[in-house]
């Protein structure tokens, strides 16, 4: 069940320019988690892992898959309203594909290596650029309200934490690879990292959807992002992190 | 629809004053305020002080009433603590600032701000929708309207059964969260701000709109008629993933038509006012016009091209 690749660049632009060809694609389909789907309790319900990549990682695919196929039938028949009014449902689906694709490879059961802290070289730049593991958590949790006493001090990082209330929204941790420096990014519904500049490669994604934590933590989604970190795959964001700082 | 809260302003005021708002009646009519007798009692001076905050409504029904289709635990998280949340936030956020005592249309409609949302668009826009989604069901709702609500919906969009597959079909289609709505749009041509030189009863037409996060209608100057919240909040302890099904629940099961045909009324009754104060103000401006007072003309005289050396 190989995940193709597909351009950044056709990402970003969410445009297939066929300059008279058709690219040829296969359709994509549902990668299989790499644990079973009980794994990750307690801190998060097999209920909510069945839902989560059966039903809802599921129908990303199949919407995704669909509009790829109206989108080459629309580019053979030079149809342009039809290939700009697909681009939302593509951007949609095919991120919410490449989105959950990653963050199953971002979680582990506790007992293999869910929450082991990163070793160098990763850790490392995570001491030196944020000063500890558990700032760079704090930072990305984004705790602690932005309302501060009877002002509300309207700066772009302030409305941003209280968007992230307002809005599905996702979490990353975020290496880019041109400065070679990390950053923390929050993404929009199923927007992919690369919205935010093409040169993030996701380390560690969090999925801060309601669908991912409201049957086992209902509206606490604070209690969801303690916990969520006991449950990370360190191990596998180092070996990116490795792979373009080497 | 601005809703003033009224405050003291008398000279010499030796009472704190809190008028107690109550959220803007949806339907349109006004709230009265409410004054405790504890407050009109109040004769310490300690200041002018006016705060206006906002009030967490209830539904107008108890939450278990919308059982089994909308379950008593979602109304307790999905009203108590979501919508609780958007109330205490906004209210946090506007202390001490101009938009404490707007009313909350006002505060969405500034916050708005053609797009570039402030910080407390988000609040205020959630509040209002809420309470919007609440009044849109009721207990043992459903079935289908009549009257001159379903004579529009047929006229507009072909068929009742037409138009509850639109609505359908722009609720599952509102990617990630926000609203799907039945709205009344009122004689404005389709381009930007203009005004319909000719207006006619046609133009006025229902419509169906979606709206991301917390966006509505209102910023459109469309008028709402009928909402549902496609937040995964509001289905995802009783339906799941499952969207479509939630929907159809709620059309066949919690719509309160009644609530959707009064707020019709209200929205006609807006519109044929602002047609005749349209109406009225253009005919001043035409009866000065007759009055003698011609257009200014621009001639400059400085130069008189007609002069040759």
């Amino acid at each position: 069940m190989a995940l193709r690749r597909v351009s950044k660049k056709s990402i970003e632009l969410g445009l297939w320019h066929s300059h008279g060809l058709v690219r040829e694609f296969s359709t994509f389909s549902l990668p299989n988690l790499p644990y079973d789907y009980w794994a990750l309790e307690p801190v998060i319900m097999t209920e909510i892992m069945k839902l989560h990549h059966q039903q809802h990682h599921q129908s990303y695919v199949t919407n995704y898959n669909n509009a790829l196929v109206r989108l080459e039938h629309a580019l053979t028949m030079a149809d342009s309203p039809t290939i700009v009014r697909l681009q939302s449902a593509i951007k949609f689906n095919g991120g919410g594909h490449i989105n959950h694709s990653i963050f199953w490879k971002n979680l582990s059961p506790v007992k293999e290596l869910g929450g082991e802290p990163p070793k160098p070289s990763l850790g490392s730049a995570i001491d030196r650029q944020y000063g500890s593991l558990d700032a760079l958590i704090q930072k990305v949790n984004a705790e602690g309200a932005a309302l501060q006493g009877s002002g509300w001090v309207v700066s772009f990082r302030n409305f941003f934490e209280q968007l992230s209330e307002l809005h599905q929204i996702l979490k990353w941790l975020a290496l880019d690879k041109e400065r070679k420096q990390l950053s923390v990014e929050t993404t929009a519904d199923q927007d992919p990292l690369v919205t935010e500049g093409s040169a993030l490669v996701p380390l560690i994604g969090i999925d801060v959807w309601e669908h991912a934590y409201y049957l086992q933590y209902r509206d606490v989604k604070s209690n969801y992002l303690k916990n969520i970190w006991k449950v990370i795959n360190w191990k596998y964001a180092s070996e990116i992190y490795e792979k373009e700082c080497p | 629809m601005a809703i003033p809260v009224a405050f003291s302003a008398s000279s010499s005021p030796t009472c704190t004053v809190l008028p107690r708002q109550g959220l803007p009646g949806i339907l349109g009519s006004p709230r009265p305020l409410q004054w405790t007798k504890k407050e009109r009692r109040c004769r310490r001076k300690i200041g002018f002080m006016v705060t206006a905050k906002f009030d967490l409504k209830p539904p107008p029904y108890a939450l278990n009433s919308l059982e089994p289709h909308m379950s008593q635990e979602t109304l307790e998280y999905h009203w108590g603590k979501h919508h609780r949340g958007y109330v205490e936030n906004l209210n946090k956020q506007i202390v001490g600032t101009e938009l404490d005592g707007m009313s909350l249309e006002d505060i969405i409609i500034v916050s708005y701000n053609k797009g570039d949302l402030l910080p407390t668009f988000n609040n205020a826009g959630q509040i209002w929708n809420h309470n919007f989604f609440w009044e849109s069901m009721k207990p043992g709702g459903g079935g289908k309207p009549d009257g001159d609500l379903l004579k529009l919906i047929e006229r507009d969009f072909g068929s009742f059964e037409k138009f509850v597959e639109e609505f359908k079909s722009a609720a599952a289609t509102q990617f990630g969260s926000g609203w799907a709505w039945l709205a009344y749009k009122a004689n404005r041509l389709e381009v930007g701000n203009a005004v319909n030189p000719r207006p006619s009863d046609e133009d006025k037409k229902l419509v169906i709109v979606k709206s991301p996060n917390a966006v509505n209608p209102l910023v459109w100057d469309y008028s709402p008629l009928l909402t549902i919240d496609v937040w995964e909040h509001a289905y995802y302890l009783d339906f799941q993933n499952r969207r479509p099904d939630y929907i159809s629940i709620f059309i066949e099961k919690l719509v309160s038509w009644d609530a959707v045909s009064s707020r019709l009324e209200i929205a006609k009754a807006r519109a044929a006012e602002r047609e005749r104060e349209e109406e009225r103000k253009k005919k001043e401006e035409d009866d000065k016009m007759a009055d003698g007072e011609t257009a200014e003309m621009y001639v400059d005289n400085e130069t008189d091209d007609s002069e040759v050396e």
